[in-house]
């Protein structure tokens, strides 16, 4: 495989063409889907063209994104496949796209989901289907190009572009709340990331206004001296409220519940780890000392903590099934956090996991909330009850996809849990107890959740007519099971491509900590639990 | 891959990867198959009826039979051969890994390694089988039990409409428990572990058109996942410490702790909440009573015979670890001590032939939690396997007595009362003699009567228990300042106690059951019959067993005396797996052959004085129908409502959890303090300032206007500072 796509070139275009290519069908789309000339005929007329062409785009984008797992060295942790052009050449802004471990893996989630999310979709959204298909091609691009930028105001603009397709797939293609809700989410995001701007051009100044570039505005950004919290603050609030971190997290309900199936699974499996996402890559390894300062990480942390178990709670007396699901994230994104900011490799590692796979499974479950309403037209949990007589394939499903989001070993779930916890464990032992108990809640709400929906007894006669999942819903579920299973019985890939940039990355933060990062790590580990001298001689597992 | 100079390399313990993929094939196939109905017209699964259940009849069937008596699932003949014969064909390549183990001699574990499973840093998780004489006496009891159990639920399920779904679940529950029990390290223990717990969920809430079913599914998940919330901190503690998590780094490196030490006690006890959970102690027993919403069968193999088995399995295999942690060692045999008191009082008022089978369990395993604790690891795990055997057929037996009932309601077209509740039964001695002899062995062997298997495994955790409280490390060890001889003696006369209760309960369950007049319905009582060949044959298996399992491990007191055998086998058998650790918390005290005498005639002594108390005062005759009983007072009002633990918990903390998370965290954090005043409370502010500012610039500035507007601001006048 390696010698082929070495053939062919495929790392000198790969990175542009992953870009250009969903701008263009965008074009394609608005040029040949064009409205019919009859009112009723345009639904129809536009709908097929539409619709096809963009699946078309994003399986294509797909099979030529994975080439990238094969052609990824994953021995070094440097930038890989960089295409650098210039672009704004008066202020030093450049076309700079690359990856390493860290976005292959956001990069791949994103184009996995992409199609995944239009097919389970596909007949959710019944009018202005030129615009909608179009808006997801630029949001695809839009994602990738933030994922990919290597240059800190391309970074930005993308982020900023991104924002535009989803506010407008959520305000016009959602549900009833629909406009609070892409008003909501504009704001909160925006307000954050007019302060990322800010730290942006900061850092721009510190090159002398000559340089966005990613490794140039690294090497000067020692030069902040104390400032560098009010930097890393300035950033780290855009990505706390896209994560999201509690208590930034009020307008994920709204969106999530309001946006229509597919824009619901790009925003949770995708769109939140851009919060991660921009911690991993920017924040911390611009900033180290500033994320490794007691006050900030205990905060993050304590934060993280906060959302597993606040966000379980609050999920668990939820009626509304896609408020329960968003609620979920909120959870599970406090795990990544934790891990995150615990900084051992495990953990780190861990969070990229969790990441990966709360894409999976939070989209699936998404997917088939979507399912469900698409025959019933109602997300109120007490309108079901009993299905898995009338809809075994779908409550399998739902059933397996409930195990992954519980954690189950064996699932994508449980992996990524258990190298966080593991890894924050080894630092902040009573920490990673406290967030254990999530594990404990979030059996307690899904489990309720799904003995409300497809067991006890069918009362709704309605529901004893539905219709099973047909074969377009059955075999997109198919996909979602094996990538399940796959990740969790095989994740060694995957950790194995992720591996050298998140050493990287603890390394850097090791480096920058006044104190070793275990040595302050022990003076919050409980007396009676700390490991006597014999202990100590058997390593310190958490470092590396 | 493979360790080549071990004994066991080119035997059949290579292939040990079939014993758990044969099953897996059978869960596939079933579970396909049962998918497989969505798309094929046939009866709904498990009823076309949307009303069927709320049917006002109780206990199993309840909704099923009603609906769809004689009705088979197309596959059902499919079925009936694929689901037992995986397990089948399971147990022989167990039984030839077994007999290569005893050609072979090996007695060291044959480590057995397929992939990395979670490599991070330096931490790396394997996918690892380990085959050695104690997974071993596992996998038999899983695979042999396992094959008489599915041999049985083909004619006890055959009817059901979710026919390839039970064994499709039943199958996958072999999986992962062989999983459970052949995993070389922690966590590939802990996704048999978890996995187990999803089976449980899955068949306790197999007729999940009852709510009742799918609450106590769901309740044995979660309370479950509280012990494995103790479980994984166990790992945890045991990488961040210990620095390994597979079985040998463990054992190698926990030598280092201190023994006796914070660290070792507090993996020890965080090992034991897991098995507290999974085996049903206090205080997480309150799942397995419950657990009996689903089919018979499923409580004779789970919730009796394997999975409920493994937290003894668990220390059993730790006990490299509780050798260290004396103070661990006495928390579990007073937990298992008063667990199987605190239970056994319950099953004397239960009038459910299940709920019965069910406290007893849970008293049972209380039993094998003080020989564990108590460092007597062989006796704990022979107890685990005689009562694999006669718990085994006492479930079983029930099912055929419920499945009867059920006929003679049905056939009789008699009204449908409680099939599952001994006042509606009586005589049935009489229409199920093979059932009867066969449950009365069983009786016997748990009420600890020689020569039945529990008189021999009872009394050696007993004796066991005596001879450590006078002379061994572990009674001048200290728990809380009271030193640990104290503690082992008044968990002797505990277990004594509980050994009298058991001869009470267990012959009262008999005699409501099957001796006395017939108390069913008169139009069902000419109904009543014997269950099926492949019913009793099964339960014909597991009688010879339970009659015969003593011999595994015959004390030498009685191997001296009498020409039974050898004694003591299963303790030779498990020597290299748990010697060291016996020894280290047992030492070397030997009780002299008349206390042994002495010990032995007072056990059999307790067990006679129940049956016949038993006999001499409980008087069938006087018991009326369910329907018709008069309300239970005083203590047995206490007993009947298990000391109302069930009604505590949800009052004292389920409902104000989920009260909690309703008013204060959701409507007000969440809506009331974030969102509404924060967030559209600045929007509101904002709005007002937009509005002064319309004022201003003649009304074209909008809230995204001002926000950057804002920004600029700001920005220029970091810029000016700087």
């Amino acid at each position: 495989m390696r010698d082929l796509l070495t053939a062919i070139h495929y790392g000198s275009w790969i990175l542009p063409v992953l870009l250009l290519l969903p701008v263009a069908g965008a074009v394609v789309i608005w040029v040949a889907a064009r409205p019919a000339p009859h009112e009723d005929e345009r639904e129809y007329g536009e709908s097929f063209i539409a619709r096809d062409i963009a699946i078309g785009v994003l399986l294509l984008e797909l099979v030529l994104s994975l080439g990238l797992w094969w052609a990824f060295d994953k021995d070094t942790a440097a930038w890989q496949f960089v295409v650098d052009l210039p672009w704004l050449a008066e202020w030093g802004a450049r076309f700079t796209v690359g990856l390493d471990g860290i976005s292959l893996m956001m990069v791949l989630l994103t184009t996995v989901l992409m199609p995944i999310a239009v097919l389970g979709g596909w007949t959710g959204v019944r009018h202005k289907l030129r615009t909608y298909y179009a808006l997801f091609l630029l949001l695809e691009a839009g994602i990738l190009g933030t994922f990919l930028a290597l240059d800190l105001l391309l970074f930005y603009v993308m982020w900023e572009i991104m924002l535009i397709p989803i506010y407008f797939i959520i305000g016009i293609y959602g549900g009833e709340r629909r406009i609070y809700a892409s008003i909501k989410f504009f704001l909160y995001t925006l307000s954050g990331s007019l302060l990322m701007l800010l730290g942006v051009i900061v850092l721009w100044r510190y090159t002398g206004g000559t340089s966005f570039a990613f490794d140039e505005v690294m090497r000067v950004a020692p030069k902040a001296g104390p400032a560098a919290l009010w930097l890393f603050g300035a950033f780290s609030i855009a990505f706390a409220i896209k994560v999201p971190i509690f208590p930034f997290h009020t307008w994920l309900p709204d969106a999530h519940v309001e946006a229509p199936t597919a824009g619901s699974v790009i925003l949770a499996g995708v769109l939140l780890k851009m919060g991660t996402y921009g911690f991993l890559r920017f924040s911390i390894p611009l900033f180290p000392a500033a994320a490794v300062h007691p006050t900030v990480r205990t905060l993050v942390l304590a934060l993280a903590v906060i959302g597993i178990i606040y966000g379980a709670l609050v999920a668990l007396v939820q009626t509304d099934i896609k408020k329960l699901v968003a609620y979920s994230s909120v959870s599970h994104l406090g795990f990544v956090m934790l891990g995150i900011f615990a900084f051992t490799e495990q953990s780190v590692q861990g969070a990229q996991m969790v990441t990966i796979s709360h894409g999976i499974s939070s989209g699936a479950l998404f997917l088939l909330v979507g399912m469900i309403y698409e025959r019933t037209h109602t997300r109120l949990i007490a309108a079901y009850g009993g299905i898995a007589r009338a809809v075994p394939m779908f409550s399998a499903a739902l059933a397996l996809v409930a195990m992954s989001s519980i954690g189950l070993p064996g699932t994508n779930g449980f992996v990524g849990e258990f190298l966080v916890l593991i890894g924050t464990y080894s630092v902040y032992p009573y920490l990673a107890a406290a967030a254990s108990v999530g594990v404990i809640l979030g059996a307690a709400y899904l489990l309720w959740a799904l003995q409300r929906i497809i067991f006890n007894p069918l009362d709704n006669r309605e529901n004893a007519t539905l219709s099973d999942l047909n074969r377009r819903e059955l075999a997109v579920m198919g996909v979602i099971a094996v990538l399940i299973v796959w990740l969790g019985v095989m994740p060694e890939p995957l950790l194995s491509r992720t591996a050298s940039a998140s050493r990287r990355l603890v390394d850097r933060v090791h480096a920058a900590s006044p104190v070793p990062v275990s040595a302050a790590a022990t003076a919050l580990a409980p007396a009676a639990v700390l490991p006597a001298p014999a202990a100590a001689g058997a390593g310190h597992p958490g470092g590396r | 891959m493979m360790d080549a100079a071990h004994p066991l390399a080119g035997t059949a313990a290579e292939l040990v990867w079939l014993v758990p993929l044969l099953p897996f094939l059978g869960f596939v196939v079933n579970g396909l198959l049962s998918l497989s109905s969505a798309y094929l017209p046939g009866p709904l699964d498990p009823s076309s009826d949307p009303t069927a259940g709320h049917s006002g009849h109780t206990g199993e069937f309840a909704s099923v039979q009603m609906t769809h008596h004689g009705h088979r699932h197309r596959w059902e003949p499919l079925v009936t051969i694929l689901g037992p014969a995986v397990v089948i064909a399971s147990f022989l390549v167990s039984a030839a890994i077994a007999w290569a183990m005893l050609r072979t001699g090996a007695d060291t574990p044959f480590v057995q390694t397929y992939g990395t499973w979670m490599p991070a840093g330096n931490l790396k998780v394997e996918w690892a089988f380990q085959v050695d004489r104690l997974s071993m006496v596992m996998v038999l009891i899983i695979t042999g039990i396992g094959s008489l159990i599915h041999l049985f639920s083909v004619g006890y399920m055959r009817e059901d409409p979710g026919y390839p779904r039970f064994f499709a679940y039943l199958n996958l529950f072999v999986v992962f428990m062989l999983a459970l029990v052949l995993g070389a390290n922690y966590p590939v223990i802990f996704v048999g572990w978890e996995g187990v717990g999803l089976c449980s969920y899955l068949l306790i809430g197999f007729w999940f058109s009852d709510q009742a079913n799918a609450d106590a599914g769901k309740k044995a998940f979660i309370v479950n996942r509280v012990g494995d919330f103790g479980f994984l901190i166990a790992m945890f503690l045991m990488w961040s410490n210990v620095g390994a998590l597979d079985f040998a780094g463990v054992a190698a490196k926990a030598s280092q702790l201190p023994a006796g030490g914070a660290m070792i006690t507090a993996i020890c006890l965080f090992l034991f909440l897991g098995c507290a959970g999974k085996s049903a102690q206090m205080p997480l027993y309150i799942w397995l009573p419950d657990a009996m919403a689903g089919p018979t069968p499923v409580s004779a193999l789970i919730h009796a015979a394997t999975m409920v088995t493994a937290g003894v399995y668990l220390i059993a295999r730790s006990s490299f670890l509780f050798a260290l942690a004396p103070a661990a060692s006495l928390t579990v045999v007073i937990v298992g001590g008063i667990t199987a008191f605190f239970a056994a009082t319950i099953g004397l008022k239960q009038w459910d032939i299940k709920k019965v089978l069910a406290y007893s369990t849970v008293s049972q395993l209380g039993y094998m939690f003080v020989g564990v604790g108590a460092g007597a690891f062989t006796a704990g795990v022979f107890h685990l396997v005689t009562h694999a055997f006669f718990k085994a057929l006492l479930f079983l037996g029930a099912g055929s007595v419920i499945h009867a009932m059920h006929e003679a309601y049905h056939e009789g077209h008699a009204h449908h009362d409680d099939a599952q509740d001994m006042r509606n039964m009586g005589g049935l001695r009489k229409a199920m003699p093979f059932t009867w002899a066969f449950m009365w062995i069983a009786t016997l062997a748990i009420a600890g009567i020689p020569p039945f298997s529990g008189f021999f495994s009872k009394d050696e955790i007993l004796g066991t228990l005596f001879a450590r409280a006078h002379d061994s490390p572990l009674a001048s060890a200290t728990w809380l300042g009271i030193p640990g001889s104290t503690i082992l003696t008044a968990i002797y006369g505990l277990g004594l106690v509980t050994a009298l209760l058991t001869a009470i309960y267990m012959t009262r369950m008999m005699i409501y059951t099957f001796h006395g007049e017939n108390r069913s319905d008169a139009k069902a009582t000419p109904h009543l019959r014997e269950a099926p060949w492949i019913m009793t044959g099964p339960l014909a298996v597991l009688a010879v067993l339970s009659l015969s399992g003593g011999w595994l491990n015959i004390p030498a007191l009685v191997a001296e005396r009498f020409p039974v055998g050898t004694a003591e086998l299963l303790h030779h058998w498990l020597e290299p797996v748990v010697g060291q650790a016996t020894a280290a918390l047992g030492g070397e005290g030997h009780l002299p052959a008349s206390t042994e005498e002495a010990l032995i005639l007072v056990a059999v002594g307790v067990a006679i004085a129940g049956i016949a108390g038993a006999v001499l005062f409980l008087k069938p005759a006087r018991l009326t129908r369910a329907a018709a009983a008069p309300p239970e007072r005083g203590v047995a009002w206490v007993l009947a409502n298990k000391y109302f633990v069930d009604e505590f918990l949800n009052k004292g903390l389920i409902q104000p959890v989920v009260r909690v998370s309703r008013a204060v965290l959701w409507r007000g954090i969440d809506v009331g303090l974030i969102d509404g005043l924060m967030v559209n409370g600045s929007a509101t502010f904002a709005r007002g300032v937009a509005w002064v500012g319309s004022r201003v610039q003649s009304g074209l500035v909008g809230n995204y206007a001002w926000a950057i507007v804002l920004g600029v601001l700001v920005l220029v006048g970091m810029m000016t500072i700087r």
